[in-house]
């Protein structure tokens, strides 16, 4: 079953030097499944990913051929119905905890405040709700994190809190938007395998962008791979070894691996011709 | 800080934080004392260096050499410099700020009577400069380049732009010469400011608060008719300054994660604007706020000067055309306690504001 389907998602951003396109005629489509989206810096990956919730400022401009949401027509709809979609079924969580949550609200009133306005819920029964979702991403003392500023919380911690806030209201599609490259190596793994359990059991859509191409391979059942605005690539992560495209591959080569040769890393080409 | 990703920080406002408030109200309270005694250091040189002499100024022209000296002994003149010094910072200290020439009274006993007034005046205008400016800040930074930017802008050049004397004449001209909307120059028509000096009980010195407790309604209507073109006219600089920073840092706050943040949750717009990013944009506007307070706590001599306000800027000037050198150096004292009070204390709202901070 498809829960979202983008066809021709051009972001457009007028500057005074001109025109400037982010992202160039991508289409794909996604089920329930891991879709990964895999590129270089400036390739046009979180604009793709926040293009689905609609959520590029002004200058930039989003347009589509289709952009369908389980029914319901992306371009369309009004900014009223975009906020329903964002607040419950749509979710994202963004690369740096540090700058992703508010510096002077506690953890407690970000985490309650969607549960409180939206919902209608009362203090008690927001706290509660919040304490569980804590507790799902695996924070021992959820009581003492509620009662924290971000800035009192580790990177690892932060991004857990982030996660918790984001999976709250249960949606069906949750836009990762690379979200442990901020984090020490250590805790990268911790908060993925996190990350993975809780998209598993609760069978939603997942959006994985990174630039981590192994990762995405490992993480994801399907990976779109873009450059400069364009998926050059769109594979099975099973088959990534496989990879036909010369710019899959030279991301896949630019890795070093533990143990293996210590000759210079080849550096990446850039083809203007795959730009095409 | 980090902590280990399963035990935060205890979380400020327990106990354990408590000390270091403490500390830190010590620590401001430090280097305000520091502050101050520098502020007395300078006065005291100017009082020094300035070509009045003080004892002339005292006992006249027609004076003998007898009484010449006598009083140049009382005033302490002939201990050494450290020493004269040491007393000053001892009077100031204990509130005593010297002798007026002109009125022949305490200069602190002045102060009390006169500041009132430019406190007033101030606080009025920095409440109209806050109420209206934070807003109109907030307004243009959400709608850049449309009209309502444009208005904001546009008014705000124009308080920057006009000088307050124009202005403060025009407003008279206008509102009071020919609507006749409002009362005019002074604190309060003259029959009522009789009644106030010997019928109110003085309690604050402010007209407005000492009216409302006496249940004197009849003059405080009066005196808010007064009161309400000066400080619109100081409020609208101040309004214009404070419309212009709220909008730059609105702006760059609206570009910040966590906004987008705010909005992959669903929240609205107002809640986004003026909860999320007004919270974080209050943060260095504090500073701003405090500091055009304390700017117009000075006094501002031109607008006291067309309002025949009886405020501190003006019984300083009158002091200085008076070549009253004590009233002078004892008003710059007021003046700089009052303007390093507020800094300090805008320093601790701050720490309160901002939770990295503390």
């Amino acid at each position: 079953m498809t829960l979202l389907s983008v066809k021709d998602l051009r972001v457009t951003f007028d500057t005074e030097a001109g025109k400037v396109e982010a992202v160039r005629g991508v289409s794909f489509s996604l089920g329930r499944e891991r879709l990964g989206i895999v590129g270089e810096s400036g390739s046009g990956k979180t604009m793709t990913g926040r293009s689905v919730l609609r959520l590029i400022r002004p200058p930039g401009r989003i347009e589509a051929t289709e952009m369908v949401f389980d029914g319901t027509d992306l371009m369309a709809a009004s900014e009223r119905e975009m906020r329903a979609l964002r607040g419950q079924r749509i979710a994202m969580v963004m690369q740096d905890p540090k700058y992703s949550l508010n510096p002077v609200m506690k953890v407690g009133a970000q985490l309650t405040e969607g549960l409180r306005l939206r919902d209608g819920m009362s203090a008690k029964a927001a706290r509660e709700k919040a304490i569980e979702a804590l507790e799902a991403v695996q924070i021992r003392g959820p009581e003492r994190v509620m009662e924290a500023y971000p800035h009192e919380l580790s990177g690892g911690m932060g991004q857990r809190v982030m996660i918790a806030m984001m999976l709250i209201p249960n949606p069906d599609l949750l836009i990762a938007d690379e979200p442990t490259s901020a984090l020490d190596v250590t805790v990268q793994a911790e908060v993925l395998s996190i990350l993975d359990g809780l998209v598993r059991d609760r069978g939603m859509g997942l959006i994985f962008i990174s630039h981590d191409l192994r990762l995405v391979g490992r993480f994801c059942d399907r990976v779109l791979v873009m450059y400069k605005g364009r998926v050059v690539e769109e594979l099975e992560a099973k088959n990534l070894m496989q990879a036909q495209h010369p710019y899959t591959q030279g991301l896949l080569n630019c890795l070093p691996r533990i143990g293996g040769s210590r000759a210079p890393l080849p550096g990446l080409d850039r083809a203007a011709e795959w730009a095409e | 800080m980090t902590a280990s990703p399963d035990t935060p920080a205890p979380p400020p406002g327990s106990l354990s934080g408590l000390p270091r408030v403490l500390r830190l109200i010590g620590g401001t309270s430090l280097s305000l004392a520091i502050t101050i005694l520098g502020l007395l250091l300078v006065t005291f040189i100017i009082g020094r260096v300035v070509p009045i002499d003080p004892v002339l100024a005292i006992v006249g022209e027609r004076a003998t050499t007898a009484q010449y000296e006598a009083t140049r002994l009382a005033l302490g003149l002939d201990e050494p410099m450290w020493k004269q010094f040491a007393i000053y910072v001892g009077n100031a200290v204990q509130g005593d700020l010297g002798q007026s020439l002109r009125t022949k009274r305490e200069v602190s006993a002045d102060i009390i009577r006169y500041f009132p007034a430019t406190l007033e005046l101030a606080t009025l205008a920095t409440l109209f400069g806050v109420l209206v400016g934070v807003p109109a800040g907030v307004l243009a930074a959400t709608r850049p380049g449309t009209w309502v930017d444009q208005v904001v802008r546009i008014v705000g050049l124009m308080g920057y732009s006009m000088p307050v004397f124009w202005l403060g004449l025009l407003a008279l001209l206008v509102f009071y010469g020919i609507l006749g909307w409002v009362g005019g120059p002074g604190r309060l028509d003259a029959g009522f400011s009789m009644m106030f000096e010997l019928d109110v009980q003085q309690r604050t010195g402010m007209i407005l608060i000492d009216t409302a407790l006496a249940g004197e309604w009849a003059m405080f209507r009066n005196a808010i008719s007064h009161i309400i073109l000066p400080s619109a006219v100081l409020g609208y600089t101040s309004m214009a300054y404070i419309s212009r920073m709220t909008r730059s840092f609105m702006m760059n706050e609206l570009g910040q994660e966590y906004i987008t943040t705010a909005r992959v949750k669903g929240m609205p717009e107002w809640r986004v604007v003026w909860v999320h990013a007004l919270k974080n944009v209050m943060v260095p506007l504090i500073t701003v706020i405090a500091l055009s307070y304390a700017y117009l706590l000075e006094g501002s001599v031109l607008t006291e000067t067309i309002f025949a306000w009886p405020g501190l800027g003006s019984y300083i000037t009158d002091a200085l055309f008076a070549a009253d050198m004590p009233a002078v150096l004892g008003g710059t004292v007021v003046v700089g306690v009052v303007f390093v009070t507020l800094n300090m204390a805008s320093d601790l709202l701050y720490r309160l504001v901002d939770p990295r901070a503390r």
